[in-house]
């Protein structure tokens, strides 16, 4: 430990200084919901399992969740600024209610086309077209 | 309050082993636990984008929702961080898991996407990822430090919303006057779209009996007969009635 508080402030004070001392705020919250959600977008486009692609919609619907949270807590709301107070948490519960849901029929839809043309793999699913 | 409780305990902690020297006594102990969550959140949610197999794509999403819950932690929602690690890490991710193993067969463990689909989904991520940021950064109020805060546990105050009765201070920036209404019609749509759901999911993955034409021939030559005489009954009795409406 007396190494590591020797090492750390000489490696880390040019780049987290400013971030490990100052308090986090609702924008840092803002940039780990955008990032999940980008991650959540493009696993959606990207994967050709099905279930990857309901793994891109769990890390969308999470990126929004983060958005909620960081705007109804009241540690991280700055000088002036508005809060969304316990709403944001109430719908942010909502949100995870419906993705559960979402994830069982999704997953049940999945299980049937598994059973009845032997593959998970969405760019053989050209019948499933009206 | 817990989150307080946390820091100053970290801080003490920190205070009675290390020898306090300038930097490391300014240390913020939340802003390096919100560091350590968003970075193991952020790198597995970029792990499953990046990852082929579809059991270690599970694993890195159960990792990167947890370290979201502890973020939820962090911003003073214990019940919704609670909520996501019962519901989403221990609940949905499971289902997603079995789901992964029922349909592991070996050529669906791994499919690969073809290299150019790679180079386009990662240019339109990083222009959405480019607009979101920006929009993330643009409101001046957002950026500002905290202002130290001192709130109640929330699960009393969100049990009450969702019965329809709102009990909580009004958050900060909404006029007094404002109309807050409750949650308790959502709660109750929620609860029958949960009960829908419930019998969807159980009538739509439910196993089939299996009627292969082959059995349907063997049953059929096997009553031959009856059926043969039934149909002559049926014939007969069909002339009968129409010979009536004449």
């Amino acid at each position: 430990m007396n190494h590591l508080a020797a090492v750390l402030p000489s490696v880390a004070t040019p780049l987290f200084a400013g971030l490990l001392s100052s308090p986090v705020g609702v924008a840092h919250y803002l940039v780990v919901g955008a990032i999940l959600f980008t991650a959540g977008v493009v696993c959606m486009a990207l994967k050709r399992n099905a279930l990857g692609v309901l793994m891109g919609i769990e890390l969308v619907l999470n990126g929004a969740n983060v958005n909620f949270v960081a705007f109804s807590s009241p540690y991280l709301r700055g000088e002036g600024a508005a809060s969304l107070g316990l709403d944001g948490q109430v719908i942010a519960l909502f949100v995870i209610l419906l993705a559960a849901a979402e994830a069982a029929v999704a997953l049940a839809i999945t299980l049937n086309f598994y059973n009845n043309h032997a593959t998970v793999d969405i760019d053989r699913a050209e019948d499933l077209k009206g | 309050m817990m989150i307080a409780v946390l820091a100053s305990s970290m801080s003490m902690l920190g205070s009675t082993l290390l020898p306090i020297s300038g930097p490391m006594a300014a240390v913020n102990w939340h802003s390096v636990l919100f560091l350590l969550f968003a970075a193991v959140a952020c790198a597995c949610a970029v792990a499953v984008v990046l990852a082929d197999n579809v059991v270690r794509m599970a694993f890195y999403l159960v990792l990167s929702l947890a370290s979201t819950a502890g973020l939820f932690f962090l911003a003073g929602a214990e019940f919704v961080g609670a909520m996501q690690l019962m519901i989403y890490v221990g609940g949905t991710l499971v289902l997603l898991v079995f789901g992964v193993m029922l349909t592991a067969q070996a050529p669906f463990v791994a499919i690969k996407t073809s290299s150019s689909d790679r180079v386009l989904a990662g240019m339109v991520g990083a222009a959405l990822l480019a607009v979101l940021l920006q929009a993330a950064f643009r409101v001046e109020p957002w950026r500002r430090p905290a202002v130290a805060a001192e709130a109640a546990p929330a699960a009393t105050p969100i049990g009450m919303a969702l019965l329809g009765v709102r009990v909580d201070e009004p958050a900060a920036g909404v006029p007094a006057a404002a109309v807050r209404s409750g949650y308790l019609l959502p709660f109750e749509i929620v609860s029958i779209h949960l009960l829908v759901v419930l019998v969807g999911a159980a009538y739509l993955a439910r196993a089939k009996r299996r009627r292969t034409p082959r059995a349907i021939d063997v049953a059929a030559s096997s009553v031959g007969p009856v059926v043969e005489a039934r149909q002559a009954a049926r014939s007969s009795a069909s002339a009968l009635v129409s010979g009536g409406g004449r």
